[in-house]
């Protein structure tokens, strides 16, 4: 059983997140970046279907040189080895372009499942697993709480309002995961200083058969035209409940007509 | 005038279309003349073609097979695809669910396009609003290749009939083997709900780590019920096991945009500020007078919420 883990860096959630404003993209160089969170359980799935199963896993990621960070921690967790696919021509690219990236890099890749996490904390558009599955005509199993890997078939019950969508399909496959499905594992001392001595390739975009020219910002289906920080919110008011506290709250809701 | 196509999403409890539809259908006018692309299971159409054509959809095209729900995703975008490259429209404008975002990726690669996800507003010359970083960033974007395709965030446009033909044009439907991957085996609801849909409701109320357990949620559920109000949770409230993940407000849950959303018991990390950030109107109900969530809050009480909450459902009761 062989797998690809799709793992993408991200500036951390709970520091100030900026865009640059030199080409309206997300300002990435300055930031605090992090391993997109919810990847961490798509790692741990991987590993989870790997000890039960044999086979490799490996770790793919489209990204500047400090993406090797993402790459190492992966690797720490027990991943076997790595694909760096790095380009300056990459910078600004948007969804539709690095799904090409991705599906390049995965087509000279051997495997029978793809997980990726079901959604990033930057863009947060959960669209690349679907991307993904249209460019390279996989089954696509999105939005996993629990997966099973049994005789040749993929089945996930995939998260829903209120409950889940049981769906199954033959592998090769790709799926994703939310953060319900396991508990990461942290990184052992071993599994650090292990990660050191793992393999990862650095990609360029002609190693992978893409044309520069068909990514970047300049190539891009889509523009940002202009951002602006949102207006703060004017003073609240705040009350100290001495026994009327709820009295206040009913009185605020009526005066918005809300009750 | 140019034709622009909205697919209708229905509602997954039986009955009818979902709000995001007629919202979609109402920001579409902005682009030109609605028409609403129902792909569903045969017998779907006849009960929502009335809706449909209230909200402006001068055409409602009817593609209706068994096994476009049968299997995920990948049929719907098929379909879609074949009426795009059939009738050539301005724009496709498709509710921002989970599948309706996947089933606009899948399309774009399809159809050569650029897509935009969550937008909460489109002009008339295409270019959308978005919403960025949890909430602290307004982003003007444009699809600068093929057929814009936008997916509309839930809650961000109040629909507003405007009379249309909805005149029915049947689509035949053929489902390639290449979209029959990934079967849909079964659909169990675990929560049955009363209360309103949380990505779509009028008022939001979210208990979080001040609940203190899983009995204490009847406290959120009173008040919530009412104000007829949905009912959310932290993701400190869903780790604790105090309420189910599905109701999970925050950046690894739902994000929601009401116009009251009371926050009770939260503390107001940036992982749930994502999720609630964009609410009209915010309500905190916090013991800790330094919480964060007090600075987004238009009104907040400190106080016990053991205490205030359960005083507060009385008297809005009382007022009916």
């Amino acid at each position: 059983m062989n797998i690809v883990v799709l793992v993408k860096q991200v500036p951390d959630s709970g520091s100030e997140r900026k865009m640059d404003p030199a080409d309206n993209t997300v300002a990435r160089a300055a930031a605090d970046n992090v391993v997109n969170e919810i990847d961490e359980y798509a790692i741990e799935e991987a590993l989870v279907v790997k000890e039960a199963q044999g086979g490799e896993v490996t770790v793919l990621t489209v990204g500047p040189d400090s993406a090797t960070d993402a790459i190492r921690k992966a690797l720490s967790m027990g991943a076997d080895k790595a694909v760096h696919i790095s380009d300056e021509a990459i910078k600004g690219s948007d969804a539709v372009q690095i799904s090409a990236v991705l599906a390049a890099a995965l087509g000279q890749l051997e495997y029978d499942l793809i997980i990726c996490g079901a959604e990033a904390t930057d863009s947060q558009m959960s669209v690349m697993p679907a991307l993904l599955a249209e460019r390279l005509g996989l089954p696509q199993l999105s939005g996993a709480r629990k997966l099973t890997v049994d005789g040749g078939v993929a089945k996930i019950e995939r998260q829903t309002d209120g409950g889940y969508w049981a769906v199954e399909a033959p592998l090769p496959a790709i799926v994703s995961t939310w953060d319900t499905i396991n508990e990461p594992r942290y990184p052992s001392f071993k599994g650090i200083m292990a990660a050191k001595k793992k393999p990862v390739e650095t990609k360029s975009l002609a190693d992978i058969g893409v044309d520069a020219s068909t990514v970047g910002l300049a190539n891009a289906t889509t523009q940002v035209v202009d951002f602006a920080g949102r207006p703060p919110k004017g003073e609240g008011v705040k009350v100290t409940d001495e026994g009327d506290g709820a009295q206040k709250f009913v009185d605020f809701l009526a005066g918005q007509k809300i009750v | 005038m140019a034709e622009v196509l909205v697919l209708a999403e229905l509602n997954p409890a039986g009955g009818g279309v979902r709000k995001t539809t007629l919202e979609a259908l109402t920001a579409a006018r902005a682009l030109g003349e609605p028409s609403a692309v129902v792909i569903a299971a045969p017998g779907t159409a006849a009960g929502i073609k009335d809706a449909l054509a209230e909200y402006g959809a001068a055409t409602v095209y009817v593609a209706e097979a068994a096994e476009v729900d049968e299997f995920l995703v990948a049929p719907k975008a098929e379909v879609l695809a074949q009426l795009v490259q059939e009738k050539s429209p301005a724009a496709v404008v498709i509710p921002s669910s989970p599948e309706g975002k996947e089933i606009a990726a899948r399309l774009a690669i399809k159809i050569g396009s650029g897509f935009l996800t969550d937008v909460t507003e489109i002009a008339a010359d295409g270019t959308a609003t978005q919403v960025a970083f949890a909430g602290s960033v307004i982003v003007h974007s444009k699809v600068t290749a093929g057929t814009p395709i936008y997916t509309l965030r839930g809650n961000s446009v109040t629909p507003e009939p405007a009379a249309a033909a909805g005149a029915e044009q049947a689509v035949s439907v053929s489902v390639s083997d290449a979209a029959k991957g990934a079967k849909v085996t079964d659909r169990v609801v675990e929560q049955k709900s009363s209360r309103p849909e949380l990505t779509e409701a009028a008022i939001v109320v979210s208990g979080g780590r001040g609940v203190a357990s899983a009995e204490n949620f009847s406290v959120i559920e009173g008040l919530a019920d009412s104000l007829g109000a949905a009912v959310g949770a932290s993701r400190a409230a869903v780790d604790s096991g105090f309420y189910p993940h599905s109701f999970q407000v925050g950046q690894t849950g739902k994000t929601v945009s009401p116009q009251l959303y009371v926050a009770v018991g939260i503390s107001g990390a940036i992982q749930h500020r994502a999720g609630m950030q964009t609410s009209k109107t915010i309500v905190a109900i916090n013991k800790d007078p330094e919480a964060p969530i007090f600075e987004l809050a238009d009104f907040g009480v400190i106080g016990d919420l053991n205490t205030v909450v359960p005083q507060a459902t009385e008297l809005i009761t009382a007022r009916k």
